[in-house]
């Protein structure tokens, strides 16, 4: 009994890290939905291709490889350099930025005052075009990512609690790293949006546009800081889980169960993303845990809608999303 | 400022028909006309949310090129909204101090870096933002999420936000719409003390006649888009046109 208890316990921590890596997909979304009222559907594929390019500048690949080589005729494929860790992640947030200000000149500058709903359509456009162009980019094989982030079982924790218990729990080192980093980055955006004066500058776009212009915010200068963080967030998300399960073209899909994250914690809250991506990912894996060998297994694909569902049907604003309060 | 025969058209309404006056430096200018003269538009044109298709606009003397809202409030041009525009999420305290960006250094990099100067220059700006705050006595709603407070004190935010970029031209569309008479009086009074103390150019839009005729220095009248007259309070008041726009012309 107690083994099981434990065993319990055991399921309920590591989906309590998984939850950290739903968060961390959330996290981007909620970021650029505050500051400029648009959720961005392309937010998963950002992670991916910023894994992507990550792992292309780490080994060195060529871009557009496959396409250099149908047209020239040639066979390239790697410049044939290995780059360190630490300089790969400094230029894939580089490209990062520079895919905000790319986006904001060709897309955004041109839907300024426009319907949430078109801008919406947009990102659907952006996250298919960024697919193909990482696919194009850099290939659409799975990739390793390995910028020497500790994976693995954590011996010493396996160890102190089989001491304590009688019963070694396993967790992956990964995870207590992803954990440490989300909670690094939530408290810096929320200090960040909080207390500087770009953070300030971001809430005011949020609120209203055309008084954020008239106190001479410029706009357009703030989409590209919004679209930079999440592009940074995009790019935490992506090493995160393209180091647990490798780079592949299935991580844009990690965005869909980002949704019910977002519906858990509410559209509008930093801390919301956070529980619930925690809440989602525990109660999922308890969920499998307890129930799944009676009702046949597989929970673990709909538990999180269906959670979803049922806040929307009693608290649509989210456990921590503002009231949405109509004036008549 | 001067404004040169400005045009304004919406496909095939003209809002704004060649309509040229002068805001002169250092005093309240009021605008009034009936509902859809076009005062709002020429607001809009003066803090560059819309760009006149003609005439032209010449502030201290110099041409203004056509540029963006956010620039025009750098060259020192601050306004309020008719229908209240508060950054609705925010303190009173937040609102006001972003109404300082133009006073800020936009360095985005350094304030990053370097915690220290960012922070000190915080403290400067929330300094000017307290004065501020004393002067329009909103100290009790300091920490206050405007979208809570009554409608009065979100317009007297809305003046403090704009204040807080020592503006030299100042735009109000209404400040006193929809308040009581206790509560025009108040904003009647910041509107001369802020003309007086910081020589502030003022031009307001304003339906209620009394405040227009006691607080303005001059008054510019509106119909249809054009301009009708032009001058002081006494002078317009009892211009024949005028009468005519607001209380209709006799057929006999």
């Amino acid at each position: 009994m107690l083994e099981q208890l434990l065993f319990g316990i055991e399921v309920a921590l590591n989906g309590l890290m998984t939850g950290v890596l739903y968060a961390l997909v959330a996290l981007g979304f909620v970021l650029i939905f505050k500051a400029s009222g648009v959720f961005n559907y392309a937010q998963g594929v950002m992670a991916l291709f910023a894994a992507l390019t990550l792992v292309g500048f780490q080994n060195g690949q060529i871009p557009f490889a496959h396409l250099i080589n149908a047209v020239l005729g040639t066979n390239v494929h790697h410049f044939g350099w290995h780059l360190p860790a630490l300089l790969s992640v400094v230029m894939a947030l580089a490209s990062m930025v520079l895919l905000a200000v790319i986006v904001e000149r060709l897309m955004l500058k041109y839907l300024i005052n426009q319907e949430p709903v078109i801008l919406f359509m947009a990102t659907i456009g952006l996250a298919y075009f960024l697919e193909g162009f990482g696919d194009m980019m850099w290939g659409s094989e799975v990739k390793k990512l390995d910028i020497g982030l500790p994976v693995g079982p954590s011996d010493s924790i396996e160890s102190f609690t089989y001491d304590l218990f009688g019963y070694g729990f396993f967790i992956d080192r990964l995870d207590i790293v992803a954990a440490i980093v989300a909670a690094l980055l939530v408290v810096t955006l929320t200090v960040f949006s909080q207390y500087s004066k770009i953070g300030r500058a971001l809430r005011a776009v949020a609120d209203d546009h055309q008084a954020a212009l008239s106190v001479g915010i410029s706009l357009r200068f703030i989409w590209v800081v919004v679209w930079s963080i999440a592009g940074f967030v995009a790019l935490v998300a992506g090493i995160m889980w393209g180091a647990k399960s490798g780079v592949q073209f299935s991580l844009s899909l990690i965005a869909l169960k980002a949704l019910p994250v977002l519906m858990l914690g509410g559209f509008t809250s930093i801390p919301g993303a956070i529980v619930g991506g925690l809440i989602i990912g525990v109660g999922e894996k308890l969920f499998d845990f307890l129930l799944g060998p009676i009702i046949g297994g597989a929970t673990e694909n709909w538990f999180a809608y269906v959670l979803a569902l049922l806040f929307l049907v009693f608290r649509p604003q989210g456990l921590f999303g503002e009231r949405i309060i109509e004036r008549v | 400022m001067e404004i040169e025969n400005v045009t304004l058209r919406f496909g095939g309404v003209t809002a704004l028909k060649d309509v040229s006056f002068d805001i002169l430096e250092g005093e309240i200018c009021a605008i009034i006309g009936p509902n859809g003269a076009g005062k709002s538009s020429m607001l809009n044109v003066i803090n560059g949310f819309y760009h006149p298709d003609e005439g032209q606009i010449r502030f201290r003397g110099e041409h203004r090129p056509t540029l963006p809202p956010y620039r025009i409030a750098h060259m020192g041009i601050a306004r309020t909204f008719q229908n209240i525009a508060l950054f609705r999420g925010m303190t009173t305290l937040d609102n006001v101090m972003t109404g300082r960006v133009t006073r800020m250094r936009p360095n985005l990099m350094k304030s990053m870096l370097w915690w220290g100067s960012a922070e000190r220059e915080e403290s400067e700006n929330r300094e000017f933002v307290e004065r501020i705050i004393d002067f329009l006595e909103i100290q009790s709603i300091r920490k206050t999420l405007v979208g809570r407070l009554p409608y009065g004190l979100q317009k007297r935010v809305e003046l403090g936000r704009a204040l807080a970029a020592e503006p030299s031209l100042l735009l109000l569309d209404e400040p006193m719409a929809g308040m009581n008479v206790e509560e025009k009086e108040d904003m009647s009074r910041f509107i001369l003390d802020v003309n007086d103390e910081f020589g502030t150019t003022i031009a307001l839009i304003e339906h209620d006649m009394g405040v227009v005729m006691d607080i303005s220095d001059r008054v510019v009248v509106m119909d249809y888009g054009r301009k009708i007259a032009d001058g002081p309070p006494d002078e317009v008041r009892n211009n024949q046109t005028v009468i005519d726009a607001y209380l209709g012309v006799q057929h006999d």
